[in-house]
């Protein structure tokens, strides 16, 4: 243990102490009126670490004898959790002050569920995996019930702690045969037993470690949870889990398969493929019955999800590219929806049912236009920059020989897209209403615009964000 | 000018753009304005457009004035015209100032109306431009979200339905295309069309569910792209959204559909599955021909029936894209050049049918027919207007669709006579229930009260009609216009087309 290694995981020390030191101050000074400062000194530090660790010029490093893995794959991921946990940090102010929500505790958990997914996808052995995987998962499970006097959210935070626990259950039963059969825990350790064949132990590790995984990732068929919890769970924290978490579970997985069992692909891929069409299907079919539009964007979530998934069972650093490329555009897409929804209101009382939005184009025409762009964007219509994910993941399975997958998935977003258009109809075609209104301070005003003007105009040259997957794929597979 | 095409595409998208921009207000000069500046950038575009006609190069049958830029995921931002899309640009620039003038009376939401057409025309020119597979579906699809939002805005009372129906329907044979173009990216290496155009697609016979696929690749990949064309189009038994989108849109909706986005799926036979799947169009051509014979009888006899007549004139376009496909899918000159001619002749007749009952449906606010009768003794200039029109639906020599109709017949009759007896008692049937539908109503006695007042066509509304006449008559009397233009990229065509199938076994239809 150096001081190299330390210098390696900076950021995340940086991070935990920070939260420690937020905690620290919260309770010296003992209200909850410190909470708008820490979340925007939170949202301030996350932001200056995603720019410290996006333009950093250090080659690949790994600490702690390669428990810690630093390469631009980890780079990749950490910026887009980073700024994703900023932006729905800072957008959720106004709406948990005027609720009565803005507990200091807020960010400092927010933090230290950062510093989890930071861990995970910068995992090199099965124990910081787990390590990263808890720190984050505890910490989302508190948030979900952040409400503490609402039946629902503390039946959100509840159900999503059993169902994680079982989820962590899983994973370390699969993780524990794994270092029966491989003798390590280490990435690179497994990848040398498997140089010498596939005992079915470490195959059956492999199985139960993805099906835990999966409940994370929330998909199909371990995704119940995550309809109730987004439903239950206060707005803000519901699009804080349609965001960063989201990416931090896939990268795992990929950080997973591809570091630790890259050499028996076939193996994997086909699982996760069912896993894919899974997802895309039933979030697909689920929400079409939706009402809450909370509920709507958990099925869509599990949708996505399964276009991420499939990107991945493409096997190959074009896959992973596809997935990384996916994941940026499907996390800008969520922060600028949850930043409207957000900002829905009817006599000061949030509202999240579907027709609440009947007739907002005649309210609010540019609002209105922005979420046309972002349905149109979550459905994968072009010109709009989801279809270029869409078509990233869609060419990644087709190399790799899954044309089948493909089909189903094309064939499940047309399902898919009708739930998006049911949005559109509501704003544009809908009846007037009775008195919802849209009423954004100007940092969701900032977010939403931005993200659906970049749903626009990526289609230019979606943000130079190709090359940068393109190295980070590279980096995790070689 | 280089790039211009790019300019014509992107001159209603700035307008738009504008539009949205700087147009504040929703008073009756906003409108005016918004209507206004609609027309001149839709004016603007028809003059640019001119002059890519006039530098059009007939001669020449590969791409003309290609504009070839990088863009991202290893696509390219690829434009260019060859004698197949030039005169569907034109058709496009040439109906949209028409169809922001039919809709000067709208006056709900006028500026996101005008927004919409605008937005629509640019997508539209676009898909006939692009020379990149990506960039073109872009387009393609993307041309569903103004639709979307026309007929569903705008529409009528049955208007979401409709919006719906339409959207999903064209969303699903889409992105089937959109696989087969990840197919073909993954076996040529590239999305570009010009090089697409001349790579040969594997078609050796492949076992697919124990049964043995012949043309192999080609035919899924041809069976892909016929999926969102054949919806497009649209063919017979998928035709089943246009009734209802016609129905529900508004005039202009209406217009911008059957003329224009229509055509878009014969378009996309001829670029597309002609050319780079030979094998698998020469497999599925007989069940192309026989499926368009069927369209012709089946939806005429449709159409006789309706009461209402918007849908009857959407079916007697579903019947028109009959020939269409079938002058396609015979592979000789004739049929192509007529298919080709009827799509053109079909974009002024449809839509100047479709405005036709739009003049009477701004006056009366109902499209049934029962509710109409005897407007020639108030409306005599509309009545004969409706009846030229009505003569060029059925084709009345003098007129465009006849020359359309009568070579994509000679074209078919030189394959299989069968299917050519069959397609031309279509002629008969559509002689019917056009004439049917003009003598009631426009012939018989003015028996209803509510008629008694009605007014005869405006000066703007005349001022419509002109051009479309103009354009119908030029190409009846004098159709080597069109065919000089086309011709040799067609006969290209065919002749790659020829010689791309499989040494020594001749044409399935070739007997």
């Amino acid at each position: 243990m150096t001081a190299t290694d330390f210098n390696t995981v900076l950021p995340e020390v940086v991070l935990a102490s920070f939260a420690m030191l937020a905690l620290l101050f919260g309770v010296s000074t003992g209200k909850d009126k410190v909470a708008p400062l820490l979340v925007w000194t939170t949202a301030g530090l996350f932001v200056a670490l995603a720019l410290v660790i996006g333009f950093s010029q250090d080659g690949p490093a790994q600490a702690f004898g390669g428990m810690f893995q630093d390469d631009a794959f980890a780079r990749f991921s950490k910026v887009m959790i980073l700024l994703s946990s900023a932006a729905v940090l800072v957008m959720s102010q106004t709406y948990m002050e005027r609720r009565g929500l803005l507990r200091f505790e807020y960010p400092v958990l927010v933090t230290l569920c950062v510093v989890g997914m930071m861990v995970m996808v910068s995992a090199g052995d099965l124990m910081s995996l787990y390590m990263g995987l808890e720190l984050q998962s505890l910490a989302l499970y508190v948030i979900a019930a952040l409400r503490r006097d609402s039946v629902k959210s503390t039946e959100a935070g509840l159900k999503y702690f059993v169902l994680g626990a079982l989820s962590s259950g899983l994973l370390l039963y699969g993780a524990s045969l794994t270092y029966g059969y491989a003798g390590t825990t280490l990435f690179s350790g497994i990848t040398t037993t498997l140089d010498q064949g596939l005992p079915l132990g470490l195959l059956f590790g492999l199985v139960f470690m993805i099906a835990g995984l999966a409940f994370k990732v929330s998909a199909v068929p371990f995704h119940m949870w995550s309809p109730d919890v987004y439903e239950g769970a206060p707005t803000p924290v519901t699009a804080f889990f349609a965001t960063a978490p989201k990416v931090a579970a896939v990268a795992l997985l990929a950080r997973l398969m591809h570091d630790a069992f890259g050499a028996i692909t076939d193996q994997w891929a086909q699982v996760l493929a069912v896993l894919a069409v899974g997802s895309m299907f039933l979030g697909a079919v689920a929400a079409i019955g939706q009402r809450d539009v909370k509920r709507l964007m958990a099925y869509s979530s599990i949708a996505h999800m399964g276009f991420a998934l499939m990107g991945l069972a493409a096997g190959n650093a074009q896959g992973v590219e596809a997935m990384l490329i996916y994941m940026a555009i499907y996390v800008t897409m969520n922060v600028g929806t949850f930043a409207l929804i957000l900002s829905l209101e009817k006599d000061g009382v949030p509202i999240t049912t579907i027709d609440a939005m009947n007739g907002l184009a005649k309210r609010d025409p540019w609002r209105s236009f922005g979420l046309l762009v972002l349905m149109f964007s979550l459905a994968g219509v072009p010109p709009m920059v989801g279809f270029f994910g869409k078509l990233a993941v869609l060419r990644a399975a087709f190399d790799a020989g899954l044309g089948w997958l493909a089909i189903s998935g094309v064939i499940a977003s047309v399902i898919g897209a009708f739930y998006y258009l049911r949005i559109v109809y509501f704003v544009y075609f809908g009846k007037e209403s009775d008195g919802t209104i849209c009423r954004m301070d100007p940092i969701q005003s900032l977010l939403f615009t931005g993200a659906w003007v970049a749903m626009l105009v990526g289609v230019l040259n979606l943000f130079g964000i190709e090359d940068l997957a393109t190295t980070a794929a590279r980096a995790l597979v070689n | 000018m280089a790039n211009l095409l790019s300019v014509i595409t992107f001159i209603p998208l700035v307008a738009a753009l504008i539009m949205a921009l700087f147009l504040r207000g929703s008073d009756a000069a906003a409108q005016r304005n918004a209507k206004r500046l609609a027309l001149v950038a839709t004016s603007a575009t028809f003059l640019v457009s001119i002059f890519v006609l006039v530098q059009f190069d007939p001669a020449n049958t590969g791409f003309q004035m290609v504009e070839d830029y990088g863009w991202i995921m290893g696509l390219r931002y690829k434009l260019g015209v060859d004698g197949i899309s030039v005169l569907f640009v034109m058709l496009t620039t040439f109906l949209m100032p028409i169809v922001i003038t039919s809709c000067w009376t709208v006056e709900k939401r006028v500026k996101e109306y005008m927004i919409a057409l605008l937005i629509l025309e640019g997508l539209m020119l676009g898909v006939f431009c692009a020379l990149d597979l990506v960039l073109f579906y872009l387009f393609f699809e993307a041309g569903l979200i103004p639709m979307f939002l026309i007929i569903g805005i705008w529409g009528g009372k049955d208007r979401v339905y409709a919006a719906f129906k339409f959207f999903l329907y064209t969303f699903l044979g889409s992105v089937l295309m959109l696989v087969a173009m990840v197919a073909m990216y993954f076996n040529a290496g590239t999305t570009d069309i010009v090089q697409l155009l001349t790579y040969d697609f594997p078609h050796s016979d492949i076992a697919l569910l124990g049964l043995t696929l012949t043309g192999g690749l080609q035919t899924l990949l041809f069976l892909a792209f016929f999926a969102s064309f054949a919806v497009k189009m649209p063919m017979w038994p998928v035709h089943t959204w246009l009734p209802d989108a016609h129905v529900q849109a508004p005039t202009a909706g209406s217009v911008v559909l059957a003329a224009i986005l229509l055509k878009m799926g014969g378009y996309g036979f001829l670029r597309f599955s002609l050319p780079m799947f030979p094998v698998g169009s020469d497999f599925m051509a007989p069940m192309v021909l026989w499926m368009s014979a069927i369209a012709i009888v089946y939806t005429s006899l449709v159409a006789l029936v309706q009461s209402d007549m918007k849908k009857l004139i959407a079916y007697s376009s579903v019947a028109h894209m009959g020939y269409v496909t079938m002058g396609i899918f015979t592979v000789n000159q004739q049929g192509i050049d007529g298919a080709i001619f009827q799509m053109l002749s079909h974009g002024f007749i449809s839509g100047a049918l479709f405005l036709c009952v739009g003049v009477i449906y701004d006056r009366m606010h109902t499209r049934e027919i029962d509710a109409y009768g005897g407007l020639v003794v108030r409306m005599p200039a509309y009545a004969a207007i409706f009846m030229f029109f009505t003569m060029a639906n059925v084709g009345l020599p003098g007129t465009s669709g006849f020359v359309g109709e009568f070579l994509t017949l000679m074209g078919i009759f030189q394959v299989n006579t069968v299917i050519a007896a069959v397609a031309t008692s279509g002629v008969i049937l559509s002689a019917a229930y056009a004439l049917w539908l003009y003598r009631r109503v426009v012939f018989g006695d003015m028996i209803k009260e509510s008629l008694k007042s009605i007014t005869d066509l405006s000066g703007r509304e005349k001022m419509i009609f002109a051009p479309l006449i103009a354009m119908t008559l030029l190409l009846g009397v004098y159709p080597s216009l069109v065919t000089d233009l086309i011709g040799p990229s067609v006969g290209a065509l065919i002749t790659d087309y020829h010689a791309a199938l499989p040494v020594g076994e001749a044409s399935i239809l070739a007997h």
